[in-house]
């Protein structure tokens, strides 16, 4: 789960890793109120407005409706942010990283805007080579990082940390000091560098990137952005995340799919892909692609489906308007095919089919899969093995195939 | 010879509940030797036929187990590898899956230095075809022989498994080392034990997108398996960026993990690549 950056800083704050006051508002008409807090609070009388969205790039982004308008503004009145937040909530932000469609600006972050004297760089990641978390740091922030990584991989510093022991205060030091921060500055970032690495060991995170963390004009250190993705395996024990999770930055298809327990990635393609086994549905995806189409889905009905996951995650691929045709492609292990076949027929049954369809059954009880299936009086193409029905799904999913393939007259779903 | 476990393994289940005991009795039934099951609150309580103990302590004491079969759910998961750990379990293989990644972290810390092996988590478990099946996979697909299989996915290891028996290759042991971002053992020392198995003849690698454990493998592939064939397949090759796949370790983020690189790598150490998951089995026998 991918947090918001208003998120990310409520959450590090409590570790040691000190963010700028904020507020977030979802209705311009609240940003007055919002700033008149912030300036009792601070004094400050200029702030910075964020568009909170999943994708990065903000700042550089432009709204579709407001072509001369970024996602990251500076205001330099409390008049000046309420025009600018009725300028952005409610329209579409695109960045390098939403995709042309972009995404809707639900709610955004209010700052008093900070006297910055340096940017830097700090992120945690959990390091799959040495089975640890790494804590990265580098003099250069505000720019990609990917950037620095290619040209001057020497500039980014890493400690890892020892799950016994946490990040050790010397190891901090060691990246500060490596910086070239001295002082107060260099005390300051020690104490974020151990604040990230224990928010990422605590708070269960996948990723933690703060970009830029600034030194001020006054050599406090503090977290500019912050930028959050939490393990969902950990969700049981931490029970605020269902708090955090924004259902508008999820495509409606995959929340409904994590709630019946499915993996479920969309895709931009017209075959829809129904694969027991995230390795399978992975090369089930591939075999599509080298017969010249595109999946439209992975889905992964996982390794003990029964006939009711099937039926969610048939109807999951058919209310999926670019299906253009349908690959089913199981292998029973603990799996078994009969019951795979049983949630076909009961899907199609239900929810109608107007697209091809192509069934491939292996495996565990395959030969009474098979028999339900032809005994159902549906249309559905049985596949020898994964090559064959990627190879007939292809064919029958091109435009002149397209006519309705029902045949069922029980299909009256649609 | 197969390698990590035959039919002298003595195998206590972890995890008695009913998706431990399903699979536990389909191991017996293959030829597995169960010796007991741990659960706590249950002990004195028979499983399948053998006794079931409150702790790893007294199972290893009463039974000689030396191979831990891990079905606990993923909140309890850790400490049950911690606990096997501890009663020095030479081989661990974990079943469960969606354990948080940083509890595999300190698990692993734990085992260090200790002479126990971990497979898994989120894995289909370790079969010596006709020997023993300590795992969840459909043992009759398998066909004792000389194929050493390694893989990072379930159903995809069933495929190729299917796909070699059909041919007539046996395989000498199939490993499913897991799917999630840290897991207890790698491509590496799988391979390097195909390497030193006399009974392996030619190693299929099963890999996909994410992580650098396929490029780690070339390394070794290069250095220790040139006088063995190799075959290798890459899952993901269209799989998006940022996307994760289901496994939580199949991900391609920051510009590593694609399919691509992993292809080049394995290539460039000498392994052939099957050139989709319907030909993993022609590819071994063109090998051969």
């Amino acid at each position: 789960m991918n947090l918001h950056e208003h998120q990310a800083k409520t959450l590090l704050r409590p570790h040691g890793v000190r963010v700028p006051p904020h507020r977030t508002v979802l209705r311009a008409g609240d940003a007055e109120r919002a700033a008149r807090q912030l300036i009792d609070e601070t004094g400050a009388a200029q702030f910075v407005v964020k568009a909170q969205i999943h994708a990065g790039g903000r700042g550089k982004g432009r709204f579709k409706e407001d072509p001369e308008l970024g996602g990251v503004q500076r205001v330099q009145s409390t008049a000046e942010l309420v025009r600018i937040a009725e300028r952005m909530l409610g329209r579409t932000l695109v960045t390098l990283q939403t995709g042309p469609a972009g995404r809707t600006v639900n709610r955004l972050l209010i700052e008093p805007v900070l006297p910055i004297a340096r940017e830097l760089y700090v992120a945690a990641v959990l390091d799959r080579v040495a089975q640890r978390i790494c804590v990265m740091a580098c003099g250069e922030g505000g720019v990609e990082i990917e950037e620095v990584a290619a040209r001057a991989p020497e500039k980014i510093l890493r400690e890892w940390v020892d799950p016994v022991v946490g990040l050790g205060a010397y190891q901090a030091r060691r990246l500060a000091y490596g910086l070239g921060l001295r002082d107060k500055a260099a005390k300051g970032a020690a104490e974020a560098f151990v604040g990230v690495a224990r928010a990422f060991e605590q708070e269960d995170c996948t990723l933690l990137e703060i970009n830029p963390l600034v030194v001020t004009q006054t050599n406090d250190v503090i977290a500019l952005d912050a930028k959050i993705a939490l393990d969902d395996s950990a969700a049981f024990r931490h029970p605020s995340w269902p708090d955090l999770l924004d259902t508008a930055e999820e495509h409606a298809s995959e929340l409904s799919a994590q709630a019946a327990n499915l993996a479920y990635v969309k895709l931009e393609g017209t075959i829809g892909c129904m694969v027991n086994g995230a390795g399978l549905a992975m090369a089930t995806m591939d075999i599509i692609k080298s017969f010249g189409d595109s999946p439209a889905n992975f889905l992964d009905v996982g390794g003990g489906a029964g006939k009711d996951r099937v039926v969610t995650a048939f109807k999951i691929i058919v209310a999926d308007a670019n299906v253009r045709g349908i690959f089913v492609n199981i292998f029973g292990g603990i799996v078994h095919c009969d019951l795979v076949a049983q949630g076909i027929v009961d899907a199609v049954r239900e929810v109608g089919l107007t697209v091809p369809l192509v069934v491939r059954l292996e495996g565990t009880h395959v030969e009474e899969g098979r028999r339900i299936l032809a005994a159902s009086g549906l249309r559905v193409a049985s596949a020898t093995d994964m090559a064959d029905g990627a190879r007939q799904i292809v064919t029958l999913a091109q435009p002149e195939h397209a006519a309705p393939a029902s045949g069922s007259e029980a299909a009256t779903g649609r | 010879m197969s390698i990590l476990c035959d039919e002298n393994t003595r195998v206590v289940v972890q995890g008695t509940g009913r998706a431990g005991s399903y699979h536990a009795e389909q191991c017996l039934a293959y030829g597995t030797r169960i010796v007991g099951g741990v659960a706590p609150g249950k002990g004195g309580q028979a499983f399948l036929g053998q006794p079931t103990f409150d702790t790893m302590t007294e199972a290893v004491r009463a039974t000689g187990a030396n191979c831990s079969l891990v079905f606990v759910p993923a909140p309890f998961a850790a400490d049950a590898l911690l606990e096997a750990l501890d009663a020095e379990i030479e081989l661990i293989i974990c079943i469960t899956e969606g354990i948080p990644a940083l509890d595999l972290v300190r698990v692993r810390r734990a085992a260090a230095g200790r002479p126990c092996r971990i497979i898994g988590p989120n894995c289909p478990g370790v079969i010596s075809p006709g020997k023993a099946k300590i795992g969840i996979m459909p043992g009759y697909i398998h066909l004792p022989g000389h194929v050493g299989v390694v893989s990072r996915s379930g159903t995809l290891t069933y495929e190729t498994v299917h796909q070699l028996t059909q041919l007539g290759l046996g395989q000498s042991t199939c490993v499913g080392i897991g799917g999630d971002p840290v897991v207890g053992t790698s491509f590496v020392e799988v391979l390097e034990a195909f390497a030193d198995d006399p009974e392996t003849h030619a190693v299929v690698l099963i890999g996909e997108i994410g992580g650098s454990g396929e490029e780690a493998a070339a390394a070794v592939i290069k250095e220790r398996l040139r006088h063995k064939p190799v075959v290798a397949f890459i899952a993901g090759q269209t799989a998006p960026v940022g996307k994760r796949m289901g496994h939580a370790g199949a991900i391609i983020a920051g510009g590593h993990g694609a399919a691509t690189d992993k292809i080049a790598a394995l290539r460039a150490a000498g392994a052939t690549i099957a050139p989709n998951p319907n030909e993993i089995g022609s590819t071994v026998a063109s090998r051969l």
